[in-house]
């Protein structure tokens, strides 16, 4: 990509947010997954390689999975958020491969919560209520 | 029909609460009689605030109540979810929860605020253009094109932001000297030789949140006029310097970073500079000696870095938690960030949760945001219920805040008027079973082997400091022992080079302060009241308990444990190397340890 100016960086901003945006990310279902140190340790990268088999037997290529930092629930690690458009969007937590196809089947497929592995987001996000105001 | 609303029940393996199945099944029943079937009932991991369990909350309205009982169901499922009213009698009642700290708009019952770590866990930290959605790179833009130097720092003043590696200096007044000093070349340098046992906040927020560090450092550049920066890391640290390096790149491909940034006559480039993991390298006059290839030992001060730093150039060098705030105070305003936290200390802080705390993690709160909520409302209070002894904070440097203190709100002044202080950030929860004593020899323990040996206060002071807890671990301490430690700690304090040495004796002194009976005990009685110290143990079996199941003599890895099967067994105290194994596997409470 090109050296940035000014408005060229205001521009990209601008298309970015629409494609980023946590709330309703143009329809589209999202797997974050904690990947810091924490994370990996506990098997964020096998939780990872379970969401994309599990995601590729429902013929979901249009699931977007991804990684991010450390989400500070080390006590239940690993942890993956997911995003699905018309749900609220929930962390669940202790995400092992059996959890991962649960998540799959249950929350992404079937469109309901799964009991006994949901934590609670850690705070508000101040760059959407910034978007808010 | 796929359900629309969602009523979460705190159902913690760890903490269940009272009640909380009874409440899940009466608000499914609920549910059902009012033939909602858009409404899920679920049950959760634990969702903090035990203290104020059971609690429930709705989502997507995000509604919380607390102190839930079984009968409450009826309620809260007709007159909340169905009309559509909430049931105020028990809301989770946020204005006394946050009657320490200033939030700005605290329309929220979370106990966290997050400021640092606000794109942790949200975006993906390889990706410069999720960064850049999250108005990455705004402040940058800003400070370039709209802002002078002295705007800047005017900012950074009214924000009243201070340093987050430790000392808590004014950040504004540590740019605004180096920013002042007359010279060709400066240099900014960020600190992230994070090593206190415990603590991972800079690593965590260096993980997850690369480019904030690459702005910030980028924005000083501009603001006191230098066109390099060192990101000066430990190498222990391999994801943190490969998300470093990836955002480096990426930047540098966008023109954030290196020749003309943005289009600008500006230009600033970063270096990362690898630590061998030297504890005294996180002090700056160690760290620059390290940098600049020598041997990592403290030089006196004056001069500060600000004025002779890397290269004998003026250096601005600042903590990685410090910098993650600097593009929020630029895009938001420094009196946005000045309405959070208390007076004296404003903004957040992280802290690395561990110890004897059931949710152990990477915590923001407001400055001002008590132990008690802390410790009980985040971290879900201790496992297994055990009582709550202390409070490390600090690492190495810090000390320990024993019970009565856990209505203290933290910030900079409350925590040092105790004894301890602010420190980078790691919490170390202590509880009835810690040794106090144990706790402070393993601290000192840490700074002796960490001295870098340059100075005579802290590397004479700390081993002679160590021999005498040593002495009173092991049953051999004298009364005059306590007199010892605190004048060779407070000549420490006085005489030591640098603040590893300085501050060394604190855990000694702080648990002297509070907990000088269990020193007393180890040394007048020869126990340790926590049964921790190896020396004043001794294990035994109760001959009324034990029914001769043989299998602490099979776990026993010194075979010291004698009887025959369905007869009492008895341990040989010459051979027992007080393990504890026989403790752990006993399941009839027939080891008791004296």
């Amino acid at each position: 990509m090109a050296a940035l100016t000014r408005e060229s960086l205001k521009k990209l901003r601008d298309s970015l947010k629409k494609d980023f945006n946590r709330i309703n990310s143009a329809g589209k279902t999202k797997v974050v997954i904690g990947m810091g140190t924490c994370g990996l340790a506990a098997g964020a990268k096998e939780t990872e390689e379970a969401f994309l088999e599990a995601l590729a037997k429902e013929q979901r290529k249009d699931v977007v999975v991804s990684g991010t930092g450390c989400m500070g629930l080390c006590f239940a690690e690993p942890t993956v958020e997911v995003i699905v458009p018309g749900m609220p969007s929930v962390v669940y937590g202790n995400v092992d491969r059996e959890m991962a196809e649960r998540i799959v089947r249950k929350h992404i497929q079937g469109k309901i919560l799964v009991n006994d592995h949901i934590y609670d987001k850690p705070s508000v996000d101040i760059i959407e209520e910034l978007e808010g105001n | 029909m796929n359900p629309e609303k969602f009523i979460l029940v705190c159902n913690g393996a760890e903490c269940r609460n009272p009640g909380a199945e009874e409440i899940y099944n009466n608000l499914r029943h609920e549910c059902s009689i009012h033939n909602a079937d858009d409404v899920q009932v679920i049950r959760t991991g634990c969702l903090g605030f035990c203290a104020h369990g059971p609690v429930v909350k709705t989502l997507p309205d995000e509604t919380l109540y607390a102190g839930v009982t079984p009968e409450d169901a009826a309620e809260i499922v007709e007159n909340h979810i169905i009309n559509g009213k909430k049931v105020e009698r028990l809301l989770y009642n946020k204005n006394e929860s946050k009657q320490n700290v200033k939030v700005d708009n605290a329309d929220f019952y979370q106990k966290q605020f997050r400021i640092v770590l606000r794109n942790c866990g949200i975006i993906d930290p390889e990706n410069i253009e999720e960064y850049i959605a999250r108005d990455g790179y705004a402040a940058l833009e800003k400070v370039v094109f709209d802002m002078n130097p002295d705007d800047i720092i005017a900012e950074l003043k009214s924000a009243g932001l201070r340093g987050r590696g430790g000392a808590g200096f004014p950040t504004w007044m540590k740019w605004n000297f180096t920013k002042q000093v007359e010279s060709d070349e400066k240099f900014v340098v960020c600190n992230a030789d994070e090593g206190d046992p415990g603590a991972y906040m800079d690593r965590g927020t260096l993980e997850g949140d690369p480019h904030s560090i690459l702005e910030a450092m980028t924005i000083a550049g501009y603001c006191i006029g230098a066109k390099k920066g060192y990101i000066y890391i430990r190498a222990e640290y391999p994801l943190a310097i490969e998300r470093l390096q990836k955002g480096m790149e990426d930047s540098r491909a966008l023109g954030l970073l290196g020749d003309n940034i943005l289009g600008s006559d500006f230009s600033f480039d970063i270096e990362i500079r690898l630590g061998a993991g030297a504890f005294v390298c996180g002090e700056e006059t160690a760290l620059i000696a390290s940098i600049e290839g020598e041997r990592g030992m403290p030089k006196p001060r004056p001069p500060f870095p600000s004025v002779k730093g890397v290269w004998g150039k003026p250096t601005l060098i600042n903590n990685v938690e410090t910098w993650a705030n600097i593009p929020v105070i630029i895009t938001r305003g420094g009196e946005w960030f000045s309405k959070i936290g208390t007076e004296d200390s404003r903004g957040t802080k992280v802290f690395a949760l561990t110890g004897k705390i059931r949710n152990s993690g990477l915590v923001e709160v407001p400055m001002g945001t008590t132990l008690r909520e802390i410790v009980y409302d985040i971290g879900g209070g201790i496992p297994g219920d055990k009582a709550f002894k202390a409070v490390q904070t600090g690492g190495p440097s810090g000390g320990v805040i024993p019970a009565e203190y856990l209505d203290t709100p933290i910030d900079y002044i409350h925590l040092k008027e105790l004894g301890s202080i602010m420190g980078s950030g790691g919490m170390i929860i202590m509880d009835e079973d810690d040794c106090m004593v144990d706790v402070a020899k393993f601290y000192l323990g840490f700074s002796v082997d960490e001295s870098c040996g340059k100075c005579s206060p802290c590397r004479i002071g700390g081993r002679t400091l160590y021999n005498i807890l040593e002495k009173i671990t092991t049953g051999n301490g004298e009364l005059e022992d306590i007199e010892k430690l605190k004048t060779i700690g407070k000549a420490m304090q006085t005489a030591s080079l640098c603040g590893l040495g300085q501050t060394a004796p604190n855990p000694i002194l702080s648990t002297l302060k509070y907990f000088e009976d269990e020193y007393l005990a180890h040394i007048k009685n020869h126990r340790c009241p926590s049964k921790k110290c190896k020396e004043l143990i001794s294990f035994h079996i109760l001959a009324d308990k034990c029914v001769g199941c043989t299998i602490c003599a099979k776990n026993c890895p010194v075979n010291v444990i004698d009887g025959a099967v369905r007869e009492v067994h008895t341990i040989d105290q010459s051979g027992c190397i007080k393990c504890g194994k026989c403790f752990e596997v006993c399941k009839f409470n027939a080891v008791f340890i004296k």
